[in-house]
């Protein structure tokens, strides 16, 4: 099998799959990084989501070969500590109900604003794609909004 | 104010614990026990309540969290009652133990259930430090009392923290009866609490069953019959074993699993499978279950489930027959975390882990099937992605034992999306006729018929009561598709038919729909037409509510509205839904709900489970269906499975309930019901069409 060297979270890491892995599944299965969920399989719930090259990227749907030297940030690697202002915000506005969606949410929610500081309504209707099984929308909405007030883009 | 009283067969068991501490545990017998004679009833030492010498405590949750919040609001309920500092408390899932009683999560009934002996078992406690700390100072256990995680004299302002009390405190007498907290007394219960693994949350810790890694573990993929009504006749694994990293392929019953190192290369080995499945049974097609309904409803039932007055005799004498039909799909689960589950089978012992809402008959099913006793078979718990009813079925857990029995190696096997709709206990397809007769301006019958693919009948519920010839019927339809509960069962479909004609018929009278609904209500109340399942106060408390909150009557310019209530496991919900139409498309922008649940235990918690139910049934009844074409699910992931998303949430959803101290009733489905209903009706007040056949979007595109 070929070998890979990726940069996660900051640091390289080498790993030896099929060219075809999606890289949700080195993440999960080969890095132990398992933040980052599987919901479809087929780029449209979004649980996968992480950032590539600093872009919400569905992880599902990039396989490992694709990947080369860019960049990758994983929920774990969002902040250090855990407290990104949209993860302050998630648990503010007390978002989760069952959870699982809610990383790939907030990398979508983070990579939204970091392009665009102050999004309205409509901006997030169309950039945050992602589903949640749940219905927590409403806290979501309502959670990006809070973490754009206090400068959502750190 | 009386205290509540706690059932005889509640009991608690407090105990030292290695090295020192305090342990609190608390068995309740199943529901069918009469209560007398239990004394006989073991004692474990699994707890609620762990307090150790260092000061750490840590409470237990019994029920699986699968999303409903109930990791967080059952401890409240312990600490509410214990007087701790909510702030430094750990929470932990209780591992299957029977002497936590039924762990099983549906019903909307964990906290309707454990209210009072949970609170029992956190004010036992407090009285057991109370007392130690008492005797520790040589004073009178009432010139002490507890707070935040301490017990102070009164007189002197001494002080002693939980941890420096557990272990003299284990050692005193168990008192009987300890009298509960007066509601207004409370100060965690009725408050917003976040969701204590919030930060877990945020950060991506492995908090779920997918997350499972263990040594030597091998990831699994399994191959179940394509369609319903197939089996499996042969297979060829050799260009399966050809795969990178495949390890082994097994057969289980009618399926064949893929073990490989990684769910990747499993579900390639899977891909690379030649498997002949045969035709065990008739193929059937949701085109074949759409004839069947009509036929079923064109006869009346065998029995009807209620029969008020006369009916057909209200029918004939009428001016005006309204008769008419409306439609639901099947739907999946579809809980965001697919099916999974780890075993690890070896030796005549079975170590299980993942997610399930029937811990206990999982256990038993699983060693009913592995022919070992149920003793030898262990399950943990995790947090579980969404639940929704799919796993009130154990065959997850059990096939994934018998996998690891046939591999004879620890195994996580992995559920595909695809596999989840295929393989699902879906919530069945039904169709509805209603008919109800005026005369005089008046409603003079009712008459309810439904036919579904499982055996669910309609509840005995409103508008019963409420009109004096009334009949309610029911039909099922023989299938081979598997069926099971799915939020709400019955009445996430029975409310939309039902409340959807509600308002046909207050339109046919022109009456106002809130309106009309209070006077039925009043009838109900105050002429009660047979058996009352409902309290019509606390229906109209909703009514009224709600009605008060969106100011119903003084509708907002460029907006339609839509009203529609109901009543399921106990509690009252009344809902409005406002659209606009963009350009012709209706855009949902905002809800109001009212709920009447008895006492909220956590306002956040409790909101969040309503909006959510909101948009969950609003998500369903506009865009989702799964239909069969010979036995294979036609939509199997996201994309066909049309599923709501963000731009088609409303923009907010205001939920009040209304002040109650009454034992709380149920919450995680009774927000569902009634919203399809009432988006039905502000379609209908938007457009002059009626929708009367879900999901919505195959007759009108929204915005």
């Amino acid at each position: 099998m070929p070998k890979y060297t990726l940069s996660v979270n900051n640091k390289q890491m080498s790993v030896e799959v099929d060219a075809d892995t999606p890289l949700l599944w080195v993440l999960r299965d080969q890095l132990n990084l398992v933040g980052t969920k599987y919901g479809c399989g087929v780029a449209q719930c979004g649980a996968c989501t992480i950032h590539y090259n600093g872009s919400p990227v569905r992880s599902c749907q990039l396989p490992i070969a694709a990947v080369g030297n860019g960049k990758v940030v994983t929920i774990e690697g969002l902040s250090e500590n855990g407290d990104h202002p949209v993860q302050q915000a998630w648990i503010e506005m007390d978002v989760a109900q069952c959870g699982y969606c809610q990383a790939g949410q907030i990398m979508a929610a983070a990579a939204l604003l970091k392009k665009n500081s102050n999004p309205t309504d409509e901006e997030i209707d169309t950039t945050i794609t992602n589903i949640c099984r749940c219905g927590t929308n409403v806290r979501i909405r309502k959670a990006i909004h809070l973490a754009a007030s206090k400068g959502g883009k750190s | 104010m009386s205290h509540p009283s706690v059932s005889r067969r509640n009991f608690l068991r407090v105990s030292m614990i290695a090295g020192g501490g305090m342990l609190v545990g608390f068995s309740a017998l199943s529901n069918s026990e009469t209560g007398e004679n239990t004394e006989a009833t073991p004692f474990s030492p699994n707890a609620y309540i762990k307090i150790s010498p260092d000061g750490k405590i840590s409470l237990m949750s019994p029920n699986p969290e699968i999303g409903q919040g109930v990791k967080t609001s059952l401890v409240m309920l312990i600490a509410e009652e214990m007087n701790v500092d909510w702030q430094t408390i750990d929470v932990g899932i209780a591992p299957l133990d029977a002497k936590y009683g039924s762990q099983t999560t549906g019903g909307s009934g964990a906290i309707r259930s454990r209210y009072a002996p949970l609170r029992q078992a956190g004010a036992t406690a407090k009285a057991m430090l109370i007392a130690a700390a008492a005797e520790t100072w040589g004073v009178a256990v009432t010139d002490c009392y507890a707070e935040k995680g301490f017990v102070i004299h009164k007189s002197s302002g001494k002080k002693l923290s939980y941890g420096e009390l557990a272990t003299k405190a284990a050692g005193m007498p168990v008192p009987t009866n300890v009298p509960l907290k007066d509601p207004k007394d409370f100060t965690i219960i009725g408050t917003r609490v976040k969701d204590v693994d919030a930060k877990a949350i945020v950060i991506g810790k492995p908090l779920f069953g997918i997350d499972t890694r263990k040594e030597g573990m091998l990831y699994a993929v399994v191959a179940r019959p394509p369609a319903h009504g197939k089996k499996l006749q042969s297979f060829d694994d050799s260009a399966a074993l050809k795969v990178n990293g495949v390890k082994k392929v097994v057969q289980v019953k009618n399926s064949v699993a893929v073990l490989a190192t990684s769910t990747w290369a499993a579900m390639k080995g899977r891909t690379a499978l030649k498997i002949n499945w045969e035709d065990a049974s008739k193929l059937e097609s949701t085109t074949d279950h759409e004839k069947a309904f009509r036929e079923l409803l064109s006869k009346p039932a065998a029995t009807p489930n209620r029969n008020d007055g006369d009916v057909d005799a209200a029918m004939a004498a009428a001016t005006k027959v309204l008769d008419v039909m409306y439609e639901v799909p099947v739907l999946s689960h579809a809980q965001m975390e697919p099916l999974n589950f780890y075993a690890d089978v070896r030796d005549g012992k079975a170590e299980l882990y993942g997610p399930t809402q029937v811990p206990q008959s999982l256990v038993s099913a699983v060693a009913k099937e592995l022919n070992i006793p149920a003793t030898n078979v262990s399950l943990g718990l995790p947090r579980q992605g969404g639940g929704f009813g799919r796993k009130l079925r154990p065959d997850n857990g059990v096939e994934a034992a018998l996998v690891s029995q046939a591999a004879q190696c620890p195994v996580q096997v992995q559920w595909s999306r695809e596999d989840d709709m295929q393989n699902d206990f879906y919530r069945p397809s039904g169709m509805f006729r209603f008919k109800a007769a005026f005369k005089d301006g008046n409603l003079e019958a009712w008459h309810q018929s439904f036919a579904s693919l499982s055996n669910g009948r309609s509840p005995d519920t409103y508008p019963a009561g409420a009109v004096k010839n009334l009949k309610i019927e029911s039909h099922s339809l023989p299938t081979n598709i598997p069926t099971g509960p799915w939020r709400a069962p019955t009445h996430n479909v029975q409310a939309f038919a039902n409340e959807s004609f509600m308002d046909e018929v207050a339109h046919e009278l022109k009456k106002d729909p809130v309106a009309f609904r209070l006077e039925l209500l009043k009838k109900a109340k105050e002429q009660p037409v047979g058996k009352l399942a409902y309290d019509p106060d606390k229906f109209i408390s909703v009514i009224e509510l709600v009605a008060k909150m969106c100011n119903w009557g003084k509708t907002p310019a460029n907006t339609y509205r839509g009203f529609s209530t109901w009543f399921s496991f106990n509690s009252y919900v009344a809902q409005v839904v406002e659209i606009q139409m963009l350009k012709g498309k209706p855009r949902i922008t905002k809800v109001y709900c009212a709920v009447h649940c008895g006492k909220v235990v956590n306002v956040s918690g409790a909101e969040n489970q309503v909006q959510g139910a909101v948009v969950d049934g609003l998500g369903h009844a506009v865009y989702t269906k799964l239909t069969f074409n010979n036995g294979a699910a036609v939509q199997t992931n996201f994309g066909p499975y049309n599923f709501v998303r963000m731009r088609n949430t409303p923009l907010d959803v205001v939920v009040q309930f209304v002040p109650s101290e009454e034992n709380p009733t149920g919450l995680g489905e009774p927000g569902l019901p009634p919203i399809a209903p009432a988006l039905a009706n502000a379609l209908f007040a938007a457009t002059g069409k009626r929708f009367r056949k879900m999901p919505f979007v195959d007759d009108i595109q929204f915005a």
